[in-house]
């Protein structure tokens, strides 16, 4: 495959290539050129920075609109700090698993790293689980989407913020469910998994700023 | 001195595929070769080119004398927003992406892009977004608020009509194959290089390439909130723009301009990469400052995040932010600079070749210039207030965009088809379709300057005899004849070079990067050995030096081919069925199915997706 062609040293391909490059006289010198990253993981990179711009945005429009609500209920009538503390700490223990997965995979051992992928898939789904209930609890309250500028932009900010985690459980199961039944190749395993791992802690990191400075923050006095 | 023909004794490589190729349609259906996709791109292009145009030329005959009454209203409006719409995100971004696709593989001498399924994944998404959003005209009306969409004008409120759905569901599936398309440009371009070539050694087409995936990978995500936001205020009931409950009309202008200027750099930032390929090689030597070419557009992608603000001059966003974004407008004008100085340094004293990709790269220079002229007027915001929606900003972006971009594309059609086709394409006619779009762009643009200065506002259907706007504007529709007849004589010269056209040959223009070692048009596999690079002219220093030719190995190469797909087709189709049933929840009961039978086929090709064997 073309990606494992680029992750290797060149003076590697060139001498597969049949080049031979040490003593047939030429004064050019091949130099080293490539990012030390294999491809799926600098992928990942770019488009965790490509989903910064997009939280940015969400979040931005959140404190752009945040006290301009016209009509009530406001973020400290329906906030639950207890509640939503429970649920931000399993998500965050569920960060905690999915590194003991990657790093079980690393010590080349599946049916542990498979384990705590499901672990953390379920911890996840916990969070989903939370949410859904915050939901509709709000809307219990008489925060609708469209009842103001606080229901539009938390609903939506934070229900973005869900499908992520949705997509990771998604991801996380099936990438169990593919090393359960041994499909994928083993010598990907670990970077798959770790690749993986960069997403699931993105989400976690953006969760850690939205309960920060959305909820927390609305509590100071 | 090393001739080419060396290259014509490697052996061919030996292939690994786990599929065997299928032919005829279903290869175009399932191809995840980069050039088929280029190929692909370019024919779409190609074809939203002739609507765009067309579009243009039906709302031109309408204010082409005053008091008619051909086109107006919202007709008018839709074909405006079309018309726009079109020419910047399905006639001109996908004639880049052919470019890309086809060029940046072969140039950094690789076998194909990093992820050659999410590659086709990027190409149907784009191709079924861009009919979902013409689809407009069948099943409702274009959609008529301007291709910079101003919410709150774009609210259910305001356009009841379904074609702003369509608009934000096919613009939202175009976002989503740019986004894909940057992770995977910027992935191709910093790990599948040729051993040997490090980053300043990257030709500069590839450079400016490169910023601009970084580009659309971070500037889409913004506007594609805005256009959730759109979406879920129009489908859903949010109040995010809806003034009588607090929403504020600046908040739409900010996440779409966020996005809006970095794209001017993606449309533009291409052709000058393209011209600073051309420019050396018919000029006789090396490009004049190379590396600060690439500099100044890396530069260039950098502080292109930091201007939106200067659309928003008229918005009321106070002298602070308006003065903020007056400098960093200027700014960019220093790194532009650099590189028409650069192109200049490269010509001077030159004994110059004049075939037909050479003198469009020419008449870029000027006609880019003068774009970029007005544009520093505008960076000047109380000069601003006075020409913002005059048609004196329409000269200027469609000197940028006409002028600049697309002559910089057409520059690179003439030089690149060549490889693409094995053809050579026909110089007499070549010529004619220069001078008939030249002369015809410059009769069309140039006397909106004037219309703008003597208050003529865009975007209007009519407009009275008396206004003192006739002659201009008569003069501005004969030119869009002009433009029309080029263009036709363009696509004519493509179609009959590929039958007549004269064999072309691996190098027909005695060029100096990687791309001219392959054969024309290449192999599936590109190169039939992995080249090495000593230098940032590879194939000229092949050429010239003795001591830099590229070894040809002995031995046969093996490798490995990606296998065809259906897969990234299916997952394409998947968020059609998902933004389709959002389209239709008002209108059939139980439409949400649609939309989980979307997701719910998502999920499912997803997985046929890793576990396919490539």
């Amino acid at each position: 495959m073309s990606a494992q062609l680029a992750a290797t040293d060149p003076h590697e391909v060139a001498d597969a290539a049949g080049h031979d490059h040490g003593d047939h006289g030429h004064h050019a010198v091949v130099e080293n050129n490539f990012m030390g990253l294999p491809n799926i993981k600098l992928a990942m990179w770019a488009f965790l920075g490509s989903e910064c711009m997009f939280f940015g945005s969400l979040i931005g429009t959140y404190f752009f609109y945040h006290g301009k609500a016209l009509a009530g209920p406001l973020p400290q009538d329906v906030f639950s700090i207890g509640i939503t503390s429970i649920s931000t700490f399993l998500l965050l223990m569920s960060s905690l698993t999915m590194a003991l997965a990657v790093d079980a995979m690393k010590q080349r051992n599946p049916a542990t790293a498979r384990n705590f992928l499901v672990i953390t898939a379920l911890l996840g789904a916990t969070f989903v689980g939370f949410q859904v209930y915050e939901f509709s609890h709000f809307v219990h309250l008489g925060l609708k989407l469209s009842t103001s500028l606080f229901g539009s932009t938390f609903y939506v900010m934070t229900g973005f913020h869900g499908g992520h985690v949705t997509v990771g459980v998604i991801w996380l199961s099936m990438l169990a469910l593919l090393i359960h039944k041994g499909k994928l190749n083993p010598a990907k395993l670990p970077i798959n998994v770790e690749v993986a791992g960069l997403y699931w802690h993105f989400v976690d990191i953006v969760w850690i700023v939205i309960f920060t400075f959305v909820y927390l923050l609305e509590f100071i006095q | 001195m090393a001739a080419l023909s060396v290259f014509d004794k490697a052996l061919e490589p030996v292939y690994h595929q786990e599929r065997e190729v299928k032919y005829g349609l279903v290869d175009w259906l399932t191809t995840v070769d980069h050039k088929k996709i280029g190929v692909l791109y370019g024919v779409a292009g190609l074809f939203y080119l002739l609507v765009g145009g067309l579009e243009a030329l039906l709302f031109r005959i309408q204010i082409a004398k005053p008091d008619q009454n051909i086109f107006v209203g919202d007709t008018f409006n839709g074909l405006v927003t079309m018309h726009a719409t079109t020419m910047v995100f399905m006639a001109v971004m996908p004639l880049i992406a052919a470019f890309s696709n086809y060029f940046v593989p072969l140039m950094i001498g690789a076998r194909d892009v990093a992820f050659p399924r999410m590659n086709a994944f990027s190409w149907w998404t784009f191709c079924f977004g861009s009919i979902l959003l013409n689809s407009s005209l069948i099943f409702a009306e274009f959609p008529a608020a301007g291709w910079t969409g101003y919410a709150p004008l774009t609210t259910k409120a305001m356009s009841p009509s379904a074609g702003i759905d369509f608009w934000w569901a096919g613009l939202t599936m175009l976002a989503i194959s740019s986004m894909v398309a940057g992770v995977n440009f910027v992935v191709t371009i910093l790990n599948m290089r040729a051993p040997g070539m490090t980053l300043m050694r990257v030709p500069v087409l590839v450079w400016m390439m490169m910023v601009i995936q970084f580009l659309l990978a971070f500037s889409f995500p913004p506007v594609a909130v805005g256009l959730i936001l759109l979406s879920f205020d129009r489908t859903f009931g949010t109040v995010f723009y809806e003034y009588t409950m607090g929403g504020d009309p600046h908040l739409w202008q900010h996440l779409f301009w966020v996005f809006g200027h970095p794209e001017v750099y993606v449309l533009i930032l291409p052709s000058m990469g393209i011209v600073s390929e051309i420019l050396p090689v018919f000029a006789r030597r090396p490009l004049f400052g190379q590396h600060a070419v690439i500099f100044s557009g890396i530069f260039i992608g950098f502080v292109g995040f930091g201007v939106w603000g200067h659309h928003m001059f008229t918005a009321g966003m106070g002298p602070i932010a308006d003065a903020v974004f007056a400098s960093t407008t200027a700014i960019i004008a220093i790194p532009t600079g650099v590189k028409i100085f650069n192109w200049l340094g490269t010509l001077w004293g030159a004994k110059m070749t004049y075939p037909t990709p050479m003198i469009f790269a020419l008449s870029f220079i000027p006609l880019f210039t003068i774009g970029g002229l007005s544009g520093i007027m505008h960076a000047n915001a109380p000069l601003d207030l006075q020409q913002h929606d005059s048609y004196f900003v329409v000269a200027h972006f469609h000197y940028v965009l006409v002028g600049g971009a697309l002559m910089g594309l057409f520059a690179g059609f003439y030089f690149y088809m060549p490889k693409v086709t094995g053809k050579l394409m026909n110089e007499a006619l070549g010529k004619v379709h220069f001078w008939l779009f030249a002369i015809g762009l410059n009769l069309t643009f140039w006397p909106m300057h004037d219309l703008g200065n003597r208050g003529m506002p865009r975007r209007i259907y009519t407009y009275p005899a008396d206004a003192g706007w006739n002659f201009d504007n008569l003069l501005a529709t004969s030119g869009v004849f002009l433009m029309a007849a080029g263009t036709l004589v363009f696509v004519y010269n493509i179609l009959t070079s590929l039958k007549n056209g004269k064999a072309a040959g691996r190098d027909p223009w005695d060029a100096c990067t990687l791309e001219w070692l392959a054969d024309s048009p290449p192999k599936a596999h590109n190169f039939d050995f992995t080249p090495i690079v000593f230098s940032e002219r590879p194939l000229w220093d092949h050429k010239h030096t003795a001591d830099m030719a590229i070894p040809v190995p002995a031995a046969a190469e093996e490798i490995h081919m990606p296998s065809y797909s259906w897969k990234p087709m299916w997952v394409s189709g998947g968020i059609v069925l998902i933004l389709v049933g959002l389209l239709l929840l008002h209108t059939i009961p139980f439409s949400w199915l649609i939309s989980v039978a979307g997701g719910l086929s998502i999920i499912g090709s997803l997985y046929a997706w890793v576990t396919e064997p490539v």
